[in-house]
């Protein structure tokens, strides 16, 4: 039994008038790939926002419920977000490198939140995030090139590489493969395995393969609830709930 | 028959014509309007479009150029012997031009009939008498050579206007007739309809430029002139200011001029570019919806409050408030109300929408991605905005900025009222200085005479203040360009 990182009990999201997250309890494991699958809308990206209160920035939008990171309360008034992001780093959907150069944009974390003492502090953080984000060997000769000059594959590996940078104890990874090629998405799912041995990973995915691929938990959500959570192995080969296998079935969605 | 009136009859005919090609239309196809290559009203734009342009193209070019013409042959048959100069015979031909109107006047008010005014003859009646009666006042007698002159202009005009008329309306019914002719149902009336729209959008659009290009030519035209009379390295290198008179000015020096302009301008953006960015940032990022909703038309109405409102303001209110503190009274730096940071400072505040307003856009623009990517790696508000944000939005901003910039170097009204008169080189900013604009005020109004150098230096400025501009204008759209390629 593995320790549990992340408690969620009866989460529940809405987004203005709209019911978004029902109800959802869910217990994420440490030193784990997790997966949440389903449909478009379904609540997946949502539900992954509301564990480092990304949710905050949108107005409209009310969390209830508890989520607990190492037993404390991230919702708690006293927690403050910043800190909190810091201890939960995130990767998007599309690759956002900042308008900076390479070791700028590995850099950004580091300095905000006073990680390097000196120039040879931060040049190591960078070169150690690059090569954990298996990118140091394509970049290493243009370290101060614009990383917006980068591929798609290489940008999102950059973006991956700067959540790293902060020291994380989470990383959750929104889509992160959805707007690259299978060569790039492989040398990302390599990564996330690698990943795994030091972070806890959270990944919404749309392919199932990508999930019985490198994840060891998956969770299913339909509509706003979670229909069911498990061992990946046992959720794609002997699923209990209808809807998930009609899901994994390719019978909706 | 006045233009007026011509005018209405293509009008009314074109209004005909739409009507006439429709039915006819529909006519040659029995009624059935699925048989019809167009949709009938195609067919009616199409007669009415051929029966109104051409002859209104016809109307407009002949109506600009008939008195150019005339006025030209008139002014050929005038003696050499009575004037010495182009400018003499500017002044004999404006004689006739009013000579001319006079006798329009009395043939309209029925003091005398066409014959009457052909058969006049300036020694034997007191022309200038009867013109006063029907109310042109003459400044002299009516020489016989004005006198011939007036009546041929005035019968060349009567002339004119009757072939006119004829050529308008034969055009106007030609192509009325034309089109009317090719209303049946195979013609592909839509099409020509299309072509013809397309043509009135390249009209427009062209007239536009064409303007432009006019004023630009008659800018450089009389600088060429100003600078065969004025030496150019003394204009552009010359530290003094100060013309005299009519004519034999030795000091005509644009430096003290460009420098009063650029340090008015320098002290509007040290104002405007802290207070307009902040104030862009403040409701980008951090501003709700309702506050956004109110404060951004509250400051955009700062930019349509007319400038010499904010000249009175300066004047009246910042002027004599810095006297108080800079003034003999206080720190002994400023002589009086009007100086370089009175105006620079009223400027200042007029260019915080401009520069707000543009960088609240530009920062809009910036992908919300971008701020997630920060907040998601633990940054701070201020943080994303100092270091992602703003460097995503910077070129934009100078764009923003540069635009500012091109708006204070062209101000005029605030920098007459509120920077004084004085053209001087001078480092203190509660000192008064002047501008290329309010210099080129200055030396066109009043009693000028157009030919002399004083005068048409108001040309070489403003050919300076256009270049410098439109080169800041470039270098913006360049620079806002560059960067809108970015996220799209």
């Amino acid at each position: 039994m593995q320790d549990i990182k992340i408690t969620a009990k009866n989460v529940q999201v809405h987004y203005g008038d709209t019911h978004a997250i029902k109800d959802v309890s869910v217990d994420i494991q440490d030193n784990t790939v997790t997966a949440f699958i389903g449909p478009s809308g379904c609540g997946k990206s949502t539900f992954l926002r509301c564990l480092n209160r990304m949710n905050d920035t949108i107005d409209i939008c009310r969390v209830d419920g508890d989520i607990r990171l190492d037993g404390e309360d991230i919702y708690d008034k006293r927690v403050d977000p910043v800190q909190l992001r810091a201890k939960v780093g995130m990767v998007f959907q599309k690759p956002n490198p900042f308008p900076k150069s390479i070791y700028d944009n590995i850099a950004y974390g580091p300095r905000i939140h006073g990680l390097a003492r000196n120039k040879a502090d931060l040049d190591e953080i960078v070169e150690k995030s690059l090569r954990r984000g298996a990118i140091w060997d394509e970049v290493k000769d243009r370290l101060h090139a614009p990383g917006t000059g980068l591929s798609g594959g290489q940008q999102q590996r950059l973006c991956i590489a700067r959540a790293i940078a902060t020291e994380p104890e989470v990383l959750l990874m929104d889509e992160p493969c959805s707007a690259l090629d299978p060569i790039a998405t492989a040398q990302v799912e390599e990564l996330i395995d690698e990943l795994r041995q030091n972070f806890s990973v959270v990944i919404v995915t749309h392919s199932m393969q990508q999930a019985a691929r490198v994840s060891q938990k998956t969770a299913f959500f339909h509509l706003g609830n979670l229909v069911e959570y498990g061992e990946t192995d046992r959720i794609f080969t002997n699923p209990t709930d209808p809807r998930t296998e009609s899901y994994i079935t390719g019978r909706i969605g | 028959m006045s233009a007026f009136w011509l005018l209405v009859i293509i009008l009314a005919l074109a209004v005909l014509g739409f009507v006439l090609g429709r039915a006819r239309a529909l006519a040659s196809v029995g009624g059935d309007r699925r048989k019809l290559h167009s949709l009938p009203s195609f067919y009616g734009y199409n007669v009415a479009m051929l029966a109104l342009v051409p002859a209104l193209l016809v109307l407009c070019l002949w109506v600009i150029l008939q008195p150019i013409v005339i006025h030209a042959s008139v002014a050929g048959a005038i003696p050499e012997t009575h004037y010495e100069s182009s400018g003499q015979l500017n002044l004999v031909m404006s004689d006739v031009a009013r000579v001319a109107e006079g006798l329009d006047e009395m043939v309209r008010q029925n003091v005398m009939t066409r014959e009457g005014i052909a058969a006049l003859d300036a020694d034997s009646t007191d022309l200038r008498a009867q013109l006063a009666q029907v109310g042109v006042a003459l400044g002299g007698e009516v020489s016989p050579t004005i006198l011939s002159a007036a009546q041929a202009l005035r019968a060349r005009s009567e002339t004119g206007t009757l072939a006119l008329t004829v050529v308008v309306l034969i055009i106007a019914a030609g192509g009325f007739l034309f089109a009317l002719r090719s209303s049946t149902g195979d013609f592909r009336a839509r099409n020509r309809v299309e072509s013809g729209v397309k043509l009135l959008l390249i009209g427009a659009a062209s007239l536009a430029i064409l303007t432009t290009i006019g004023i630009v030519l008659s800018l450089v035209f009389n600088t060429i002139n100003f600078f065969g009379m004025f030496p150019m390295t003394d204009f552009l290198f010359g530290t003094v200011w100060s013309p005299e008179g009519r004519g034999g000015s030795e000091h005509l020096g644009i430096l003290p001029l460009l420098w009063g302009t650029l340090y008015i301008s320098l002290v509007a953006l040290l104002v405007a570019v802290p207070i307009g960015l902040f104030a862009a940032i403040y409701l980008a990022e951090y501003a709700g919806k309702t506050t956004r909703a109110v404060a951004k038309p509250l400051l955009e109405v700062l930019a349509g409050i007319p400038t010499i409102v904010y000249g009175l303001f300066a004047l009246t209110v910042v002027g004599p408030m810095l006297v108080g503190v800079f003034g003999a009274d206080g720190l002994g730096w400023m002589q009086g109300a009007r100086s370089v940071m009175t105006a620079g400072l009223v400027m200042g505040i007029m260019l915080i929408p401009f520069v707000s307003s543009l960088s609240d856009d530009i920062i809009n623009a910036v992908p919300q991605t971008m701020r997630d990517g920060s907040y998601g790696l633990g940054a701070t508000q201020s943080e994303t905005v100092r270091q992602v944000v703003l460097p995503a939005a910077l070129p934009g901003i100078v764009g923003a900025v540069l635009l500012a910039a091109s708006r204070a170097i062209g101000e005029t009204m605030i920098v007459v009222m509120g920077a004084g008169a004085a053209a001087r080189l001078d480092l203190n900013p509660f000192a008064a200085m002047t501008t290329v604009t309010a210099k080129i005020v200055s030396q066109l109004t009043g009693d000028s005479d157009f030919a002399s150098p004083e005068a048409l230096v108001a040309f070489a400025l403003g050919m300076t203040l256009f270049i410098l501009t439109l080169g800041l204008n470039v270098l913006a759209l360049y620079i806002v360009r560059k960067y809108r390629e970015q996220y799209e």
